[in-house]
Formats: structure tokens, sequence, C-alpha cells
């Protein structure tokens, strides 16, 4: 079995059976990080690109590590300080990619539907390692595994998302995600953060927290992303902190083994409260492991093995 | 293309008494138990190399480790299968290290798969030794690989093919040589 597609741009269009493949080899894979040698040879002779049009240091470096255990060989394009400067298109960015032979790019964007113009563009495979505000599907996908890992299954969960879904391509992965193994997902933040169609996706809408909050099963605390609040879609920060961080007391409501998801890098005092962020509930260190081993299945499943081919 | 089955070549009483010989013989070459650990090849391999610990046991009243290999990372066919094998994972929950492992399978054929075996035991740490125990040798090997323990030496043409069952994972318990039809 694998995936059947030649990409992976988002969780909108694939199917459970898929999500459920990609988390289920992410669970051998997660073992090899964990042993001493940290090296199968699996991806032998195949060669991923990280090209990242936007700054990212981890979910880059998870790619390139995620490749790196497979025994692939991966490459970090500086295209920022290279391409875009010179004038370079981006279509002629990946041709050149293309030409030097990789396999498959991993790729972000800050404009939505980047990746998908680059996929039907290209012979290589691309996944999307964020585009815009649309989707951030390996992301969502090990936000999923982690929380599969504690509570052992998916199926019919409550999940709040908080913060700036607007913004958020993290949180529309999740809801397309978790939507398919029927889980409630509610949204809650600031009405200027959250769109009101986004209730077309299924999902609740809340503006307080302790409402949101009741009788939930995961939390997902999105990071307030100052570098995209130029438009003072809330007063100050102070004040978002006051009503939406989230801490160990405004969690009564939900249930006893709530679990705090992050997808990090972590705003203290603002998001989230320096005691949560520390305590046992909080599972962003996790998410980061997890984070390479569900990469490594995506690039196994994409890359380990020629499709089409019959079988002797 | 199709499989009909040709000949029945061992029944559960003689699977029952292979798999104790190569018991008896995985003591006597090692001159005890000291220091052993098992690791069956998923999947047939693991159910076999169980019952050689339970033997074992009876035999030495000693517990020998026993552990199941996944080698899917490790083959050198997955450019050409047309189905990608799902990935499981490898359950070797004690240290490899200074160990003589006995490395078992049901059917050994090419070798390539023992080859991929020992490749993935030696990323787990580095074993004293590594020995090979099989159900069933049918020859035509394509590497130089040889096995230690045999429970039946079975000469087979390559559009032949062997079935092993196992009452853990098939519910039934023979071994039968297929032939294919067109």
């Amino acid at each position: 079995m694998r995936l059947e597609r030649k990409d992976l741009l988002g969780l909108r269009d694939i199917s459970r059976e898929e999500i459920q493949l990609i988390l289920d080899t992410a669970l051998p894979m997660k073992d090899i990080i964990l042993r001493d040698i940290k090296k199968a040879p699996t991806l032998r002779g195949k060669a991923l690109a990280t090209v990242f049009y936007e700054n990212s240091t981890r979910t880059r470096t998870s790619f390139e590590i995620a490749g790196k255990y497979l025994s692939a060989d991966t490459v970090n394009l500086q295209v920022t300080s290279s391409s875009v400067q010179k004038g370079e298109s981006l279509r002629d960015t990946i041709k050149t990619i293309e030409m030097m032979g990789f396999d498959v790019i991993a790729m972000r964007h800050s404009m939505s539907g980047t990746p998908q113009y680059v996929a039907r563009n290209t012979n290589m495979r691309v996944i999307n390692a964020g585009d815009g505000a649309n989707e951030h599907p390996t992301q969502a996908l090990l936000d999923m595994f982690t929380i599969l890992e504690h509570k052992k299954t998916l199926d019919d969960l409550k999940v709040a998302i908080v913060g700036d879904i607007l913004h958020s391509r993290v949180a529309r992965s999740n809801i397309y995600g978790l939507s398919k193994y029927g889980c409630e997902v509610r949204v809650v933040g600031p009405s200027t953060l959250i769109p009101p169609e986004i209730e077309r996706l299924g999902v609740k809408t809340y503006y307080n927290l302790d409402q949101a909050f009741k009788g939930v099963d995961v939390i997902n605390v999105l990071r307030i992303q100052r570098e995209r609040q130029q438009s003072a879609l809330f007063p100050s920060l102070d004040e978002y902190a006051d009503l939406y961080m989230v801490s160990s007391d405004r969690l009564q409501s939900a249930k006893d083994d709530v679990l705090v998801l992050h997808p990090g890098p972590m705003n203290r005092g603002i998001e989230v409260s320096s005691e949560l962020a520390d305590s046992s509930s909080m599972l962003v260190n996790e998410q980061v492991t997890n984070g390479v081993a569900v990469r490594m299945a995506i690039l196994f499943l994409m890359m380990g093995g020629s499709r089409g081919e019959v079988a002797n | 293309m199709e499989l009909r089955d040709k000949k029945l070549l061992m029944d559960d009483v003689a699977i029952n008494r292979a798999i104790t010989r190569i018991a008896h013989e995985i003591i006597e070459r090692n001159k005890g138990v000291d220091n052993l650990a098992l690791i069956g090849i998923r999947r047939r391999g693991g159910p076999l190399a169980q019952r050689l610990a339970k033997r074992i046991e009876e035999i030495e009243g000693v517990k020998v480790p026993v552990g199941i290999l996944d080698i899917t990372l490790y083959r050198d066919d997955l450019t050409t299968l047309a189905e990608q094998p799902l990935v499981h994972r490898t359950e070797v929950f004690f240290d490899v290290n200074d160990k003589v492992i006995v490395l078992v399978d049901d059917v050994i054929y090419t070798g390539r798969t023992i080859r991929a075996a020992m490749d993935a035991i030696i990323d787990l740490g580095r074993p004293a030794r590594i020995q090979l125990a099989v159900l069933i040798d049918r020859g035509h090997r394509e590497l130089p690989i040889k096995a230690d323990f045999v429970g039946k030496n079975v000469p087979t043409s390559r559009s032949e093919s062997i079935l092993v069952l196992l009452n853990e994972i098939d519910g039934c318990e023979r071994v039968v040589i297929q032939e294919k039809t067109t």
C-alpha cells in the first residue's frame, strides 16, 4: 500500500485511509529516531530539497533530518537570499532544481496555492511545508499522531483550536484532518481573528475560552504570529493575553486528561502561560520528535518505490 | 496466474519435530544458551522464534530473549514492487551488543531477506555472532548466505512456491509446495 498521489499538498483532498497509513508508518519511524544508530537505508539514492520562501528553522530542519535518517540526500536551498534577489522566477528556480535530479521538494511559501502551482509544473514530488494561510499538512499530521499516541484513537474527540485562526494554515489542516475522524473541532479567539466563513468547514466558533474548553480532549494553542499582526486586529498583546492566554487554571472545564499542543515556537506569557508550557499536559517537545517521524513516514511512502509498476 | 497445491511437505507433527531438533542443535552448537537471543523475521519468523524459545526453555530451563524484526526499510527491491509493503515496528527490546543472535525465518530462497535482516540487526548494535535458522531451505541462492539450522531441505524449481502456514497467523499448520498454473 502506498500514497496514490504524486504530491502531498494538503489534508483537504486526502482520504482518511491515506492519513491512517501515514500515521501507522510514523510509529516504526519514531523507533528509529530513538535508537542509537538513527539510520535506515531505504531512501538511498533519493534526493530531497527543502525550498523555503519564508523563514523557518524547525520545519526545514525536521524535513532535512527526516530525509537523512532514511539515507536520502537532503539539501537546503537558500532561495530567499539568492534566486529571489537575483530576480529569478519561481518556475525557473523549480526547473533548475528539477534538472539537478531531485526527487522531491518540501516547499514553503507565503502565498497560498504556490506549492499547488509548482506541483502542476514539475515532475518532482512536492510536499507542502506551509502555504500562506491555506494548509500545513505535515504539522496537522504530527499533531494527529501526537494525539493518537496519547488517546489511542482519533475518533470523535473534542478539539479546541485557540488563537489566530484567520492567518493559520495549521488550524485549517487540523480542521480538515480531524474532521475525517468525526472529531468535533472548535475554534476560539477574538472575533477579529476568526473568519466567519470558517464555520463552513464544519467547526463551531467560540469567543470565550471557558465555553470553548468545556469537555474538550485536546487544546491546540496557535502561536500569535507577531509578524502578521501589522493591521492591529487586537488592541495589544497584553489584552490578548488577559483574555486568551491558555494557562492551567483555564483548563478547569476541559477533560481531566486534556492534552495541550502547540506548533512552536511558543510565546510564553502571550498565547500560553509559562507554567503550562512547562507542565506535563504540554506536548510541544514530543511534537517536535513526532514531526520528524511523520515526515520520515511521508518521505518513505512517497519515494520508497516507483509508481505503477507491475509485480514480478 | 494462479497457484495450486502440488505436494504436502510437512504436517503439524513434522513441523513440531523439526523445531524440537533445531532447538537441540542451537543448544549443542552454542554449548548452552548463555548470551543467546532469538530474532524472528516478520511475519512467520516471529512465531517460529517464539516456539524455538519455548522448546529451548523446556530443554535447558532458561528463558532466552525473543525479538521480532521488520526488514521493510532494508529491502533492495522496494523500487520494483508494485505494492509497497507496510512498515511495521521492530520489536527487539534487549541489547543485541555482544549477544549470539539466531535469526529465524520460515523459508530461505534467494538470501536477500537474510541480507536485509543482517543489516537491520547491525543497525541495532554489534552482536558477537549471527546464526540462521530456517524451517525450509528451497535453494536458488543469489547471495553467499547459508543457513546454520535447517528444518527441511527442499529442492524446488523457480516456478514453484513454498507456502508455510502456522497456527498463530494462519489458523492451520502445514508446509506445501505450490505450482504456478497459467
